[in-house]
């Protein structure tokens, strides 16, 4: 009996230890969880903090590349503005380039001979291709007379062409003067036989007048005149008159060396008689 | 390397030309001081392009085009007409007589350039 009441007290004793540890488990059980939903909370959080700082990140990269692409488009803005610059400069050196060939070509032709022939034809050559005369004529002083007298002309026969006066009339007052003269409307036509051109350049070396080109009609095409123009008639007024004067000059000695040669031979022959 | 023919008795224009077609990239100039000496020329070197004058000795630059466009071995060649002759009715003439283009004097040297490119697409 003692027995039976010893072993039913064990049961009872383990049985209440049994139930404390089902208690002690289910409370495990329960913090358990309270422990996952907090890593949960927790992992949630530690998600949702990522992300901000990412924006916070993609924010600050994005203002970046606004800031980068203001910079850009402000360069771009400039870089436009120089191109347009360069285009516009490049179409002012392309003119300069042009005038600069011309007045090369000009030069080079007028000094590459001294035949005075040569040196007229050359004056005339610039006169109607380079400037786009076409009824014109070349004009040098004639020192016995003090007459401008016409030595060339294109577009009209020489001798409709009058000789001037010094002083006199447009082409006389050019030659007396020293400056260019150049009609109010250029496009009309100049009066050969009243020695009235539209425009008259005088052939100058220093300021000693030799002479003077006489334009009294300009090609149908040619509108106006443009700076490589009157770049052209400053050329031609002082390297046309140098070359002339020069051919002149040339003319004269080598008739004068002819001259010389010949009385040498005289000269030389005569002690063998 | 295209080679271009410059028709012209003028030299100081010769020059000018030769000048303006040494700016295009590698073409080569030969010259000729009217249509016969182009003809010349013609048969004895190759062509790509020739700029010609219309008021020429021997002979002018219109009979040359007649000449040019009228040859089997040449009629594809381009011929650019440079004078000082502007009148509508003159350039009419030359491209009835076959001319590709027409350029009045005094020439703009970036015209004749473009002109020229446009014809040997350099």
């Amino acid at each position: 009996m003692e027995n039976e009441q010893g072993v039913t007290r064990k049961m009872d004793d383990f049985l209440e230890i049994f139930r404390k540890g089902e208690e002690f488990t289910k409370d495990l059980l329960k913090e358990n969880e309270k422990l996952r939903f907090r890593i949960a909370q927790l992992e949630e959080e530690a998600r949702k903090s990522a992300g901000e700082e990412k924006i916070r990140t993609y924010e600050e990269r994005i203002s970046q590349l606004q800031e980068e692409v203001n910079a850009l488009t402000e360069r771009f803005r400039k870089v436009t503005e120089e191109n347009k610059d360069f285009a516009s400069k490049y179409v002012e050196v392309e003119e300069i380039n042009n005038a600069l060939a011309n007045l090369y070509v000009a030069s080079y032709q007028l000094h590459s001979t001294l035949d005075f022939d040569e040196v007229l034809r050359i004056i005339i050559e610039i006169v109607i291709n380079l400037i786009g005369a076409e009824v014109f004529a070349v004009l040098l002083m004639d020192e016995k007379t003090n007459d401008i007298v016409p030595v060339s002309s294109e577009g009209v026969a020489l001798e409709m062409v009058p000789k001037a006066r010094i002083g006199e009339g447009i082409i006389g007052s050019v030659a007396r003067e020293g400056e260019s003269y150049f009609a109010a409307d250029i496009s009309g036509v100049g009066d050969v036989a009243r020695g009235e051109p539209i425009v008259c350049i005088p052939l100058k070396i220093k300021e000693h007048v030799i002479g003077a080109i006489a334009i009294f009609s300009l090609l149908t095409q040619k509108e106006g005149f443009t700076n490589v123009d009157y770049e052209l008639f400053n050329l031609l007024a002082g390297h046309a008159a140098t070359a002339i004067f020069s051919a002149k000059l040339y003319t004269q000695s080598e008739r004068k060396l002819t001259t010389i040669q010949s009385f040498l031979e005289l000269l030389k022959e005569k002690p063998r008689k | 390397m295209p080679s271009i023919l410059v028709v012209e008795d003028s030299p100081t224009m010769r020059q000018l030309i030769t000048f303006a077609m040494k700016r295009i990239a590698n073409a080569r100039v030969i010259e000729a001081t009217d249509g016969v000496d182009a003809l010349k020329k013609l048969s004895s070197e190759k062509v790509d392009l020739i700029l010609a004058d219309i008021n020429m000795p021997v002979m002018d630059g219109l009979k040359l085009v007649s000449l040019v466009k009228n040859n089997q071995s040449y009629k594809d060649i381009p011929v650019i007409i440079v004078t000082t002759e502007g009148a509508k009715e003159d350039k009419d003439r030359a491209m009835a007589i076959g001319a590709d283009a027409y350029l009045a004097k005094p020439i703009q040297t970036q015209e004749l350039i473009r002109l020229v490119n446009s014809f040997i697409g350099s």
